[in-house]
């Protein structure tokens, strides 16, 4: 299947700055959908505000735009009434994890059969590069032009400490990686988080003057290593990348229903 | 369908204490040109009614419903007699007949401004979004579509005021004084209304039950003739200034109010009435 065939070309072209990491992300989500075989009407694709949700409008599944932060919610709502449907929700990592930050933990918690993909550029891009709860100590930004002072969230090991089934990293320059990750997430029946380092070279990248978009691809090509690789214990700066948990759990809406089957049985006494 | 059973305010108010101060933020609790219905009642025979109501407008109109309560019908208990099903005739969803397979247009209003739906993750593929959007859903910022947009979401409500409109008279046919309340304000002004009345004094009870898209026509019309209005409510004057606003002679409408967390007796609008009436305080 052809990756042309997910796309809603009425609506292009899209919104994302030349070189942006987004593009990258959405071709490979699509390619994952399609060896997954999955069909487009069962596919429910929720989104919440910022550069990252705007993949919803482009790809021809069901699809919801909604508000900040939100998107896990509205997306909790419809698992909850269709579960039948498969739940896609890509955020950017403002979105995700500062407006969105009680959502994400709770539907980790829930263990609720979505699949969350964070698409981290470092930065709230729509909006002018302010910074966002990814940026990391003494990072640029719009907002922060004297240096960030706040530390970044490490997004697997919230979602790990949350209670995510599934828990990942790659970046847009694995694409390869990145397509098998995103259909062992989407296959795996509880709350998968796989995070994607994507590069904003509009603001991340001019603020912190780390080049043009080949520049950081490069970076996420040479400081990022696989999990448990050699190289790391030599420099522990090098970001790990890979699948870190994926483990069978007990899933809400499974768990859910066996209470509506326990409440039946009571009313039959 | 969205619930508020008011309790006093701004911020964490009083809890547990009565008001009805939440009357402007049901009409204008989110930004943007918008309109909206808002329905309340002041006893449980009546909220079930109402409640039903609410839906069948949501379905109706295609909009969210606010069901604006208070603490004291919020927290009574009341003889309530449940209808049988089906005696509450019940509106179904307007569903699209577009078939599956050809280009449905989620957001293209019909000639009669109304908009068949299709069930979110069923036959058909769509976008929604809180943006504004044109016909299939999508973003967009066209001028043009704005406009229609924005206009069908005002029209659909504010052109049915009458059809949206719910409201409970007593003794209002001769009356010369009428009070115009809502909720359980509502209660206590109809204690005082059928006393009076039952002492030959013409004055009668105007129990709105739907609050916006705010009655105009039915309350100018119940309220045309009385020599004074006295809107009985529990808060500074939301509804006061809709009634104010309503009437070709403004300066005949009085307010009798509550704003400290106790609820209004008849007493209360008791005191308003001697001022009115000339009696002294």
């Amino acid at each position: 299947m052809s990756a042309k065939e997910y796309l809603r070309e009425r609506f292009m072209p899209h919104i994302w700055c030349p070189g942006c990491g987004h593009g990258i992300i959405m071709n490979n989500l699509v390619r994952a959908i399609g060896s997954l075989g999955l069909k487009k009407s069962d596919i429910v694709m929720v989104t919440g505000i910022g550069c990252s949700s705007r993949i919803s409008g482009y790809l021809d599944f069901h699809t919801l735009h909604t508000i900040h932060g939100r998107a896990l919610a509205f997306a909790t709502g419809v698992k909850l009434s269709r579960p039948e449907l498969t739940l896609i929700v890509p955020m950017g990592d403002g979105d995700a994890l500062a407006i969105g930050g009680n959502h994400f933990i709770h539907a980790a918690r829930r263990n609720i059969d979505i699949t969350a993909i964070i698409m981290n550029n470092n930065i709230y891009g729509m909006t002018g590069g302010q910074f966002s709860p990814l940026s990391g100590y003494g990072k640029m930004a719009t907002t922060a032009p004297y240096g960030n002072i706040y530390e970044a969230f490490d997004i697997v090991e919230l979602a790990k400490g949350a209670g995510a089934s599934f828990v990942a990293r790659t970046t847009a320059y694995h694409v390869t990686s990145m397509k098998e990750i995103l259909e062992k997430a989407i296959n795996h029946k509880g709350f998968s988080v796989v995070e994607i380092l994507s590069q904003c070279p509009t603001y991340f990248g001019r603020k912190n003057k780390v080049g043009d978009a080949v520049d950081m691809l490069n970076y996420y090509k040479d400081q990022t290593v696989p999990i448990g690789s050699e190289k790391k214990k030599d420099n522990p700066a090098l970001i790990e990348r890979g699948i870190f948990v994926e483990e069978e759990r007990a899933e809400y809406c499974s768990e859910y229903q066996k209470i509506v089957e326990r409440a039946k049985r009571g009313q039959q006494i | 369908m969205i619930v508020n059973v008011m309790r006093g305010g701004p911020s964490t108010g009083m809890p547990t204490k009565v008001s009805q101060g939440d009357v402007m933020q049901a009409r204008w609790g989110t930004h943007g040109d918008h309109a909206i219905i808002t329905l309340t009642a002041s006893n449980l025979q009546d909220l079930f009614a109402i409640t039903v109501e609410a839906f069948n407008l949501s379905e109706t109109y295609r909009t969210p419903v606010i069901l604006l309560l208070d603490e004291v019908v919020g927290h009574m208990r009341e003889k309530l007699i449940l209808p049988e099903p089906g005696e509450i005739a019940l509106v179904q969803r307007l569903r699209t007949s577009v078939k599956e397979g050809t280009d449905y247009h989620p957001y293209l209003p019909r000639e009669d401004g109304r908009l068949p739906m299709s069930d979110f993750g069923g036959v058909h593929r769509y976008n929604v979004t809180g943006l504004m959007h044109d016909m299939w859903g999508f973003p967009t910022d066209n001028p043009q579509v704005a406009y229609g947009l924005i206009r069908h979401l005002v029209d659909k409500i504010e052109g049915h005021v009458q059809e949206v409109t719910r409201i409970k008279e007593y003794f209002l046919d001769d009356a010369e004084t009428v009070l115009v309340s809502y909720g359980s304000s509502a209660r206590s002004a109809l204690h005082v209304v059928e006393n009076r009345r039952a002492r030959g004094e013409r004055m009668g009870l105007l129990e709105l039950q739907t609050l916006w898209p705010f009655p105009t026509d039915a309350v100018r019309e119940r309220c045309e003739q009385a020599k004074s209005v006295l809107v009985v409510e529990m808060n500074t004057g939301q509804i006061l200034q809709e009634v104010r606003k309503a009437l070709d002679d403004p300066e005949k409408v009085f307010l009798a109010n509550r704003i400290d967390g106790t609820f209004i007796s008849p007493t209360d609008i008791r005191n308003i009435l001697r001022v009115i009436q000339g009696k002294g305080v």
